[in-house]
């Protein structure tokens, strides 16, 4: 129980994928205007990605492991993503028309999002189980969306700040990732032994 | 290879049949009218209405919060037509229908300020600091953002001018005289 739990902190905090891994950084630039539509995304986009690392998991290790078809592993793979995006697209839709017209051309744009492919391709470089695939996916999701939180509520701080004319609009939210990046750099000091 | 082309039209099949049935289960009912004022509009998606595009400006209508009369490329025809579609009267008496008009730089007055260019959302205008302006016509949408824009009045809509691009024959005019054999 524990490993599980220390796998979430870790893919959450330790590695997170936005600002250690670098994965992610379309929506966490482009949705992280307001804190609402940020939640929506990240909630989204943690679905999208708990899923994506359930279905990749299985096509990996039921399709192209037993046929050893490895090298159509980017192309089943973002097929499938695609599918659950739209899948989530549609949901959206019809539960939140708001939402959905806050996230716009974002929402299908996790489809491209690296991260969530990122975080598929990884699972099957560490051959992971299925549990522990879906745990490193959510976790790593849920990083995602704490990041997207966080930059959002400081970005909407910052549009009241007086910013230098120069540094205004995405200097400064570029610089504030860096600062936020910093931050989480810190966590790579945690120790679970 | 036959196992990979069997499995990959395998799950686009199982994906795309699956999404079919979810699109059906999550469909969103819209409004009617929205898909068949857009059908009506241009299509061009110029902007001139201020709405995103003829998309927008056909939910705009359809809920009433535009008037018939906002698109300009479309006229007076479009405005009668789209007063039929959602049966209102309107007097149409009043639209003015110029014909679609683009923006034009009276290069005598143009200080070379570049604050058009900054404006453009098409790129359409070319020119550097201090250097006198022109339209790119090609590229010209005629939304109209620019004209408020210019310090010295320069900046103004005109019709579209004929070149040799864009010249047609005109259509043959229907004489109104009697025929020979009657």
């Amino acid at each position: 129980m524990s490993e599980y739990l220390i796998l979430l902190v870790t893919t959450a905090l330790v590695n997170n994928v936005v600002l250690v891994k670098f994965l992610g950084l379309c929506p966490f630039m482009g949705v992280s205007k307001s804190v609402d539509s940020a939640l929506g995304m990240g909630m989204a986009t943690t679905f999208v990605i708990t899923l994506a690392c359930g279905a990749t998991w299985m096509l990996e290790n039921w399709l192209l492991v037993p046929l050893g078809l490895g090298y159509l592993r980017i192309l089943t793979f973002i097929l499938v993503i695609a599918a659950v995006v739209q899948f989530v697209e549609m949901v959206v839709k019809k539960a939140s028309p708001e939402l959905y017209q806050a996230l716009g051309i974002y929402l299908p744009l996790i489809t491209t999002n690296c991260a969530v492919l990122g975080l598929a391709l990884i699972n099957v470089q560490e051959k992971s189980g299925f549990v522990k695939s879906l745990l490193y996916g959510f976790g790593s999701a849920v990083g995602f969306t704490l990041v997207l939180l966080i930059f959002a509520g400081l970005r909407e701080r910052l549009a009241l700040a007086r910013v230098p004319a120069s540094f205004a609009g995405a200097p400064i939210s570029f610089v504030l990732a860096g600062l936020l990046s910093l931050a989480f750099m810190g966590f790579a000091g945690l120790n679970f032994k | 290879m036959i196992a990979a082309i069997l499995s990959l039209t395998l799950l686009g099949a199982v994906l795309g049949f699956g999404l079919g049935i979810a699109a059906k289960k999550f469909a969103v009912e819209t409004d009617a009218r929205v898909a068949e004022i857009a059908a009506l509009m241009p299509g061009s998606n110029c902007g001139q209405c201020g709405f995103p595009g003829c998309a927008g400006a056909a939910a705009a209508i359809a809920e009433g919060s535009a008037t018939v009369t906002v698109c300009p490329p479309g006229g007076k025809a479009l405005a009668g037509a789209l007063a039929a579609k959602l049966g209102i009267s309107i007097d149409l008496s009043g639209v003015a229908d110029a014909g679609p008009k683009i923006a034009a730089i009276a290069e005598e007055i143009c200080i070379g300020c570049c604050r058009c260019v900054k404006e453009c959302p098409t790129d359409a205008i070319v020119g550097a600091a201090k250097q006198i302006h022109a339209v790119m016509r090609e590229a010209c949408t005629g939304c109209g953002n620019c004209i408020d824009r210019c310090p010295t009045e320069a900046m103004k809509m005109e019709p579209v001018p004929v070149t040799l691009q864009h010249w047609v024959w005109p259509k043959p005019v229907v004489t109104e005289a009697e025929p020979s054999w009657a």
